[in-house]
């Protein structure tokens, strides 16, 4: 006699767990905020782009998947490996490129891997990563395993030909992925307005490729993680593929450098008022579960966490000049050198 | 005559030639709103309007297309790639399509269009965003590919580029638009084939083009001034088509031939030139062409790393010494 509010019941995460997503959201967001210290200071090369404001979708959404379902994102993928439990050193060396960073220094910011984490990147070319989480969910299908893959891209990868194809082929084959576009409203400066013939993206893979497609609003924790809950169990329950739009709002520029012109400070602001932090903060409060000294205690181990990971991460080794022959491949046949 | 920067050049060009021809239109991501990821096209939305300088969305294989649709029925398309390493989506346009229809069509149609963007390595961007398509593109048959050293070679080159009536492709680096250089007022273009001598010298040809000619300049400098080593310095300037004559001519002379390229080692315009030098210069050479570029891996992230695969000024300075049996 399972009725429609008693799988609703199963559904809601203790209060513990959401104490839990809030500090993990405090860790990202100080996380950043050092980052991008570290930016300035040129400590962190290349392109780095951060999460600020999005932080509600990558937590509430991996708190709804185990340990053992595959996580696949993009470039501004601080937020997922942090909410999968990479640890904060090894990710801070990597953004200094040393040799025990997540990738070894190879990849970046934009490239965090985490294999022990089911952690699959941090990849680069808008898009591309997309095609890869329908083969990896296409192995899980294979192998009759009780995993899903859940796939994170923006709302600018929507127009690539690979999002595309990949979600024929998704739907075509029935295969267990969450696919989650976090709408940021921008695609570099481009408003998702002048880039998408139908800019309401939870209408393009209906009817287009047989996926269905929801939207929720990303800057509420609780809610992502509900509507990430019940797409597992529907990609779980063998229904194939679903797709969720996560509306949301990106407060730093795209990346480092970016002037920010194609947004006002007013527009900016207004969504900062719905701050998924403070969001969750207020439901918790609400519950009981959280209170001004409480939240205090938290901000400051979650600071002196971030804190300690940076510094040791300064003092991590650089990796060695052969190291760029090393990993080119599994099994290699010895360095040509001109 | 003003003194501008390398991007400026390149707005310039394309500022000219959208005035003289209104059938060259600027498409590509950040164009037009944003003035240009790199500010390439700086001021050209105000000037020509949302018709002819248009933002796409991340499309590249979409937008090459289009481009290639519109060349097809005789608009003149200019296609800008954020960089070459985002054209990779659109190769099958770039390298398929752009090259191969008009000599499919026994010669019925003209493709006038030019795809530009940066390539290269820029700055710790790691692996796939680090390409250099110089040997890629020049592989094909089909497309032209222009690379130019200086802002008085981009502008006339891009302008020559866009009045061709084949797909041509227009290599830029990250590093070089801020070069600086006087450019004059009144209008040049420079032709396709002729490579230009950057640094007349008698003891090594040094061939070099785009970003890579900035480090052999330097270098030649340094030998200059430590070694008293004369390198003559041959920009090439378009790598296809090629003018071999100028490279021959120049290794007659010296006797030493050494490459200078960004991209990966293995079947690179070095390579193809080392082949050509040795084919047509066997007699003339006293010691084997020697190769500069990138080590033959992915580029990692990390800055030494990063550094240490890239080719610079010293690792140029060792390959003709190397070369040239220079003795310290
Ligand atoms: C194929 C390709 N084209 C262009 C780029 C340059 N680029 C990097 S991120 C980006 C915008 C992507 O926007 P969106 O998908 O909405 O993700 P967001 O940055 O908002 O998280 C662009 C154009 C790229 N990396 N790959
Ligand atoms: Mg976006």
């Amino acid at each position: 006699m399972s009725t429609v509010a008693e799988k609703n019941q199963k559904l809601e995460p203790a209060v513990t767990q959401m104490v839990d997503w809030y500090r993990q959201m405090l860790v990202i967001r100080q996380f950043e905020l050092r980052c991008s210290q570290s930016y300035q200071q040129q400590k962190v090369g290349g392109f780095c782009h951060l999460y600020m404001g999005q932080e509600a979708v990558a937590v509430g959404s991996l708190a709804a998947l185990r340990p053992s379902d595959y996580v696949i994102t993009a470039y501004r993928d601080h937020g997922h490996a942090i909410a999968r439990g990479t640890g904060l050193t090894a990710l801070f060396a990597e953004l200094y490129g040393r040799a025990t960073g997540c990738s070894h220094g190879k990849g970046g910011s934009m490239h965090f891997f985490d294999r022990g984490k089911n952690f699959f990147g941090g990849h680069a070319i808008v898009g591309a990563h997309i095609p890869l989480a329908v083969g990896m969910a296409w192995a899980v299908k294979y192998r009759a395993e009780d995993r899903v893959v859940a796939c994170f891209f923006g709302d600018g990868a929507m127009n690539q030909g690979a999002f595309h194809e990949a979600l024929n082929l998704a739907g075509l084959f029935k295969l267990p992925i969450i696919f989650v576009a976090e709408n940021n409203q921008y695609g570099m400066g481009t408003h998702v307005d002048r880039a998408s013939a139908v800019p309401d993206l939870k209408l393009r893979t209906g009817d287009a490729y047989g996926i269905d497609g929801k939207d929720v609003d990303g800057m509420d924790c609780l809610a992502v993680y509900r509507m990430t809950r019940a797409a597992a169990e529907y990609c779980r329950g063998g229904n194939g593929a679903i797709f969720l739009e996560a509306k949301t709002y990106r407060y730093r520029g795209h990346s480092m450098s970016d002037p920010q012109k194609y947004r006002t400070k007013e527009e900016l602001a207004r969504y900062q008022e719905h701050d998924p932090i403070g969001r969750l903060e207020e439901q918790l409060k609400a519950r009981g579960a959280l209170d001004e000294r409480k939240i205090e205690a938290l901000r400051q181990e979650v600071h002196a966490a971030v804190e300690a990971a940076h510094h040791q991460a300064e003092q991590e080794p650089w990796p060695q000049p052969d190291d760029v022959w090393k990993d080119v491949y599994a099994n290699p046949f010895g360095p040509y050198q001109l | 005559m003003p003194l501008i920067q390398f991007r400026e050049a390149l707005n310039q060009a394309m500022c000219e030639e959208m005035q003289r021809d209104p059938e060259v239109f600027l498409i590509g991501e950040e164009v037009a709103e944003y003035d240009g990821a790199y500010k390439v096209s700086r001021g050209m939305l105000a000037k020509f309007g949302p018709q002819r300088v248009v933002d796409m969305p991340i499309s590249e294989c979409g937008f090459a297309g289009l481009g290639l649709g519109a060349a097809l029925v005789g608009l003149r398309p200019i296609v800008e790639f954020m960089t070459f390493s985002f054209s990779l989506v659109a190769l099958d346009q770039l390298l398929n399509n752009a090259p191969k229809i008009r000599y499919m069509s026994g010669g019925q149609f003209k493709l006038p269009i030019v795809f530009r963007g940066i390539s290269g390595p820029g700055r710790q961007l790691a692996a796939t965003h680090a390409w250099s398509v110089d040997a890629l593109c020049t592989h094909v048959p089909g497309l032209k590919v222009v690379a130019p050293s200086c802002p008085y070679d981009a502008k006339g080159l891009l302008k020559t580029a866009i009045r061709d009536d084949d797909p041509v492709v227009f290599l830029e680096s990250e590093s070089m638009y801020t070069l600086r250089q006087e450019v004059p007022e009144q209008e040049y273009l420079l032709p396709f084939g002729q490579a230009d001598i950057k640094r007349p010298g008698g003891d090594c040809t040094v061939v070099a083009w785009g970003q890579s000619c900035v480090i052999a300049l330097e270098a030649a400098e340094q030998l200059h001034r430590e070694n008293g080593l004369e390198v003559e310095v041959v920009d090439l300037r378009t790598l296809r088509p090629l003018d071999l004559s100028r490279i021959i001519q120049s290794v007659r002379r010296t006797g030493y031939c050494v490459t200078v390229e960004e991209g990966y080692p293995t079947c690179s315009v070095g390579a193809e030139i080392a082949a050509l030098v040795q084919e047509k210069c066997f007699d003339d050479l006293d010691h084997a062409v020697v190769r500069v570029a990138s080590l033959d891996v992915p580029m990692p992230y990390s800055k030494p790393l990063q550094e240490h695969v890239v080719p610079d000024a010293r690792r140029v300075v060792q390959a003709i010494q190397q070369a040239t049996y220079f003795q310290g």
